[in-house]
C-alpha cells in the first residue's frame, strides 16, 4: 500500500468501476426488455416488439391508470407548489416566530415512514368521507410533496441579493411591485424545479396510495405494484422505460434550470 | 419587504398559515388520530354503556351484584347497531375463548322474554355464573387501553391486570427489522465510504461519471429499481445466467423472496443516501492534508488511518444514520423482492391496517415506528448542524 502504487491505483479503478455497474445496470437493465416480444419478463429479447407499448395504451387498467397518474401528480404539484412556495416566502422573513420549528415541520413528511402515515391517514378519511376519492389522494401526495418545494423555493430564495428588492423599494416600488418584478423572477427557477421534484414524487408514491385509494383511484405505480406483485407481466417494462424517460426529463428540466440559476447568480455578482 | 416590522412579521405569518394548516390537518392530524386509536378501546362501552357504568363499582371477586347483572340485560335488550355490536363481540371474544357464541345466545335468549320478566342469566347460560366472563366484560369497558401497545412489544395483562409475555411475532419481526436495516447500514457504509473517497479524490469527467452515478439511481422511480431487481435476482434471471455461464455454480442460486435478495435491492436503493452525505464532509477537507501526513513519513494506511477517516467520520455518521432511518420503514421493497421470512415492521402494519382493519394494533406498531424514527431525525438533524471540525 505504498503511496500512488500502481497497485492501489489498479484497485481503486476497479473498486470504483464495480460500484458504478451496481449502481447503474439494473436501472438500465429493465429498458431493453420493454421491447421484448416474448410474453415472460426476462432475457434474452427474442424479437423486437412493441406490443406492450401497445398494451399499455390498450388495456383499460393500465390506461387509466396513467391517466389518474397525471391527474393526481398535476393536482398534488399545484396543491404542494402554491402553499409550499407561500411558506417558503415566510420563511424568509427573519421576524417570523418559531421560524425553526415551523421549517422542521415542513419537512417532516420527508421523515415519517410511509406507512405510518398511511395509517393515520386511513383512519382520518373513513371519519371524513375522503376515503377512496380523487381529492383525498392529492392531498395525501401534496404532504409528501411539500419538503420538496420547501426545499427547492427555500434554496432560490437565499440566493437572492436582499439589496436588489431594497433598491426597488427606495426607488418606489411597493412591496407587492417588488414582490411581482423582483423577487418571483428570481425564484422562479426554484418554484419550477420544486414542481418538478413534487411531481416526480407523486409519480412514484405507492405506499400511501394503497391506504387511501380506491379502485378507481389506482395510479400508475400503485398498478406497477401490484403487477410485479401477482402477475410479472412485460407491460411492467413498458412502464419502467416511461417513467424512466419521464423522471430523465424531469430530472434534465430541472437541472437545466439549477443551471441557469447559478449563470444568474454569478451575472448579478459580477454586475 | 418594507413598512414597519409588526407589519412584516403578519404577512410572513399569513404566508406560512396556509401550509402549517394543511400540515396540522393532513399531516399531524392523521398521526395523533393513529395513536388515539392505538390506545382508545371504546367499541364495549359503545354498545353497553348502563353495563360500563355499572360494573366500574364492582372489585372483581366473586360475581357482580345483581345491578350490574340488570344494566347488562337492559344493554343486550336495548337495540344496538350491527357492527358496531360486531366490534364489540369480537374485542370480548379477544379476552376470553367462547365469549361470542354466549353473548349471541344470551341476546336472544333476552330478547325473547317480556321486558317486564326478571331474567335469571345463569339460568340461560352457565358460563354466567364464572367470574372470568364479568372479569373480561369489566377489562373490556375502559376508554383507554394498553393492550395494543403491550402487544406490540409480545405483552398483555393477565386476569389479574399484571403485565406478562404474550406470544406472537411482533418482537420477531421488530427484531429481524433492525436486522436488516443494521446490515443494510453496515454494507452502505463499506461501499459507500471507499467510493465516495475516490469520488473525493478524482476530478473532470471521472468525478462526474462517479456522481452522475449516485444521482442516476436516485431519480429513478423506486418501483422501477425494485422491478429490475425482481428481473435480475430471479432463477432465470441475468444473475443466475452469468454465473452458471462462468462456472460457478451449475444451480441457479435462489437469490429472490429471500433475505439476500432483500439486502442486495435494499443497499443498492439506499447507497445514494450514504455516498452523498460522505462526499460533502469529503470535499471540505483540504487536499493538501494527505500530502502533509506521507511527507512526515505517514504510511498511506496511516495516513489514512489518523488523518482522513477521523474527518470522513461525521459523513459516515450521518450516511448511516439516513440510511438506518429509511430502511426501518421500508415497504416496498421487502414486499416485492422478500420472502415471508423477510417482512419488516411496515408490512406488518400494513397487514393489520388494511387486512384485519385492526387499527388499534397497527397504530401501535405504527407509533413505535414513528418514535423510534423521530428519535433517529433528531440525533441526524443536531448531526448534520454541528459544525465540521474542518471549516468546511
Amino acid at each position: 500500500m505504498a503511496a500512488n502504487s500502481p497497485a492501489f491505483r489498479t484497485g481503486q479503478i476497479v473498486f470504483g468501476a464495480a460500484v458504478v455497474f451496481f449502481l447503474v445496470a439494473p436501472v438500465i437493465a429493465i429498458l431493453p426488455l420493454a421491447f421484448n416480444s416474448s410474453v415472460f419478463l426476462n432475457y434474452p429479447i427474442e424479437s423486437f416488439s412493441s406490443r406492450w407499448f401497445v398494451e399499455l395504451q390498450t388495456s383499460e387498467t393500465w390506461r387509466r391508470s396513467i391517466i389518474n397518474s397525471l391527474i393526481i401528480g398535476c393536482g398534488a404539484t399545484v396543491l404542494s407548489t402554491v402553499i409550499g412556495t407561500l411558506a417558503a416566502l415566510g420563511l424568509r422573513n427573519t421576524r417570523l416566530p418559531f421560524a425553526s420549528l415551523l421549517r422542521v415541520m415542513f419537512l417532516l413528511p420527508m421523515v415519517v415512514p410511509a406507512v405510518v402515515l398511511g395509517v393515520g391517514m386511513q383512519i382520518l378519511y373513513t371519519r371524513l368521507g375522503l376515503a377512496s376519492t380523487y381529492l383525498g389522494v392529492v392531498v395525501a401526495h401534496a404532504v409528501l410533496c411539500v419538503p420538496f418545494v420547501i426545499v427547492s423555493v427555500s434554496a432560490s430564495l437565499g440566493g437572492i441579493d436582499g439589496s436588489i428588492e431594497r433598491a426597488a423599494s427606495s426607488l418606489g416600488a411597493n412591496p407587492a411591485t417588488v414582490f411581482r418584478r423582483i423577487t418571483l423572477p428570481l425564484a422562479l427557477p426554484g418554484v419550477i424545479s420544486g414542481a418538478v421534484f413534487a411531481f416526480a414524487t407523486s409519480l412514484d408514491e405507492v405506499v400511501i396510495t394503497l391506504f387511501v385509494a380506491g379502485p378507481n383511484q389506482r395510479t400508475l405505480a400503485r398498478q406497477m405494484f401490484s403487477s410485479i406483485r401477482e402477475n410479472v407481466s412485460p407491460t411492467v417494462a413498458a412502464a419502467a422505460f416511461l417513467l424512466i424517460i419521464g423522471t430523465l426529463c424531469l430530472a434534465g428540466l430541472a437541472g437545466l434550470l439549477r443551471w441557469r440559476q447559478n449563470r444568474l447568480a454569478q451575472a448579478s455578482e459580477a454586475a | 419587504m418594507s413598512g414597519s416590522p409588526a407589519r412584516a412579521r403578519v404577512s410572513a405569518l399569513l404566508l406560512v398559515a396556509p401550509l402549517f394548516l394543511f400540515l396540522a390537518a393532513f399531516f399531524v392530524w392523521p398521526l395523533v388520530m393513529m395513536i388515539t386509536v392505538s390506545v382508545t378501546d371504546g367499541t364495549v362501552r359503545q354498545v353497553m354503556p348502563e353495563t360500563a357504568s355499572a360494573i366500574g363499582a364492582w372489585d372483581g371477586s366473586g360475581l357482580p351484584p345483581k345491578e350490574v347483572q340488570d344494566a347488562l340485560i337492559a344493554d343486550l335488550r336495548a337495540p344496538s347497531e350491527q357492527m358496531a355490536f360486531g366490534d364489540a363481540v369480537r374485542r370480548l371474544n379477544s379476552e376470553v375463548s367462547g365469549f361470542r357464541t354466549l353473548l349471541s345466545r344470551t341476546t336472544s335468549a333476552v330478547r325473547d322474554l317480556p321486558p317486564d320478566q326478571t331474567v335469571d342469566l345463569a339460568g340461560i347460560d352457565p358460563r354466567w355464573g364464572e367470574g372470568r366472563y364479568w372479569q373480561a366484560l369489566q377489562r373490556a369497558m375502559p376508554n383507554y387501553t394498553d393492550r395494543n401497545l403491550l402487544a406490540a412489544v409480545d405483552l398483555k395483562r393477565d386476569t389479574e391486570g399484571s403485565i406478562t409475555a404474550d406470544v406472537s411475532a411482533n418482537r420477531v419481526i421488530m427484531v429481524r427489522t433492525f436486522t436488516i436495516a443494521a446490515l443494510v447500514t453496515a454494507l452502505c457504509a463499506l461501499i459507500g465510504l471507499p467510493y465516495a473517497m475516490i469520488a473525493a479524490a478524482s476530478t473532470g469527467w471521472v468525478r462526474n461519471v462517479l456522481l452522475l452515478a449516485v444521482l442516476l439511481p436516485l431519480w429513478t422511480s423506486l418501483l422501477v429499481r425494485t422491478a429490475s431487481w425482481v428481473i435480475l435476482l430471479q432463477n432465470e434471471g441475468l444473475i443466475n445466467k452469468a454465473l452458471i455461464a462462468v462456472g460457478i455454480v451449475d444451480q441457479p442460486l435462489q437469490l429472490i423472496f429471500n433475505r439476500t435478495g432483500v439486502v442486495i435491492a435494499m443497499t443498492h436503493v439506499l447507497l445514494p443516501f450514504m455516498v452523498l452525505p460522505i462526499y460533502s464532509v469529503l470535499l471540505g477537507i483540504p487536499r493538501n492534508l494527505m500530502p502533509a501526513a506521507s511527507s512526515l513519513g505517514a504510511s498511506r494506511l496511516r495516513a489514512f488511518w489518523h488523518v482522513l477517516l477521523p474527518m470522513a467520520l461525521p459523513g459516515v455518521a450521518s450516511g448511516s444514520l439516513l440510511v438506518f432511518m429509511v430502511a426501518l420503514g421500508y415497504y416496498i421493497t421487502p414486499a416485492l423482492v422478500g420472502g415471508a421470512e423477510d417482512q419488516m415492521i411496515s408490512s406488518v402494519i400494513a397487514f393489520f391496517a388494511t387486512g384485519t382493519a385492526n387499527w388499534g394494533m397497527a397504530g401501535a406498531l405504527g407509533l413505535i415506528l414513528l418514535v423510534t424514527t423521530t428519535a433517529l431525525y433528531l440525533v441526524y438533524g443536531r448531526l448534520s448542524r454541528s459544525p465540521n471540525m474542518v471549516g468546511a
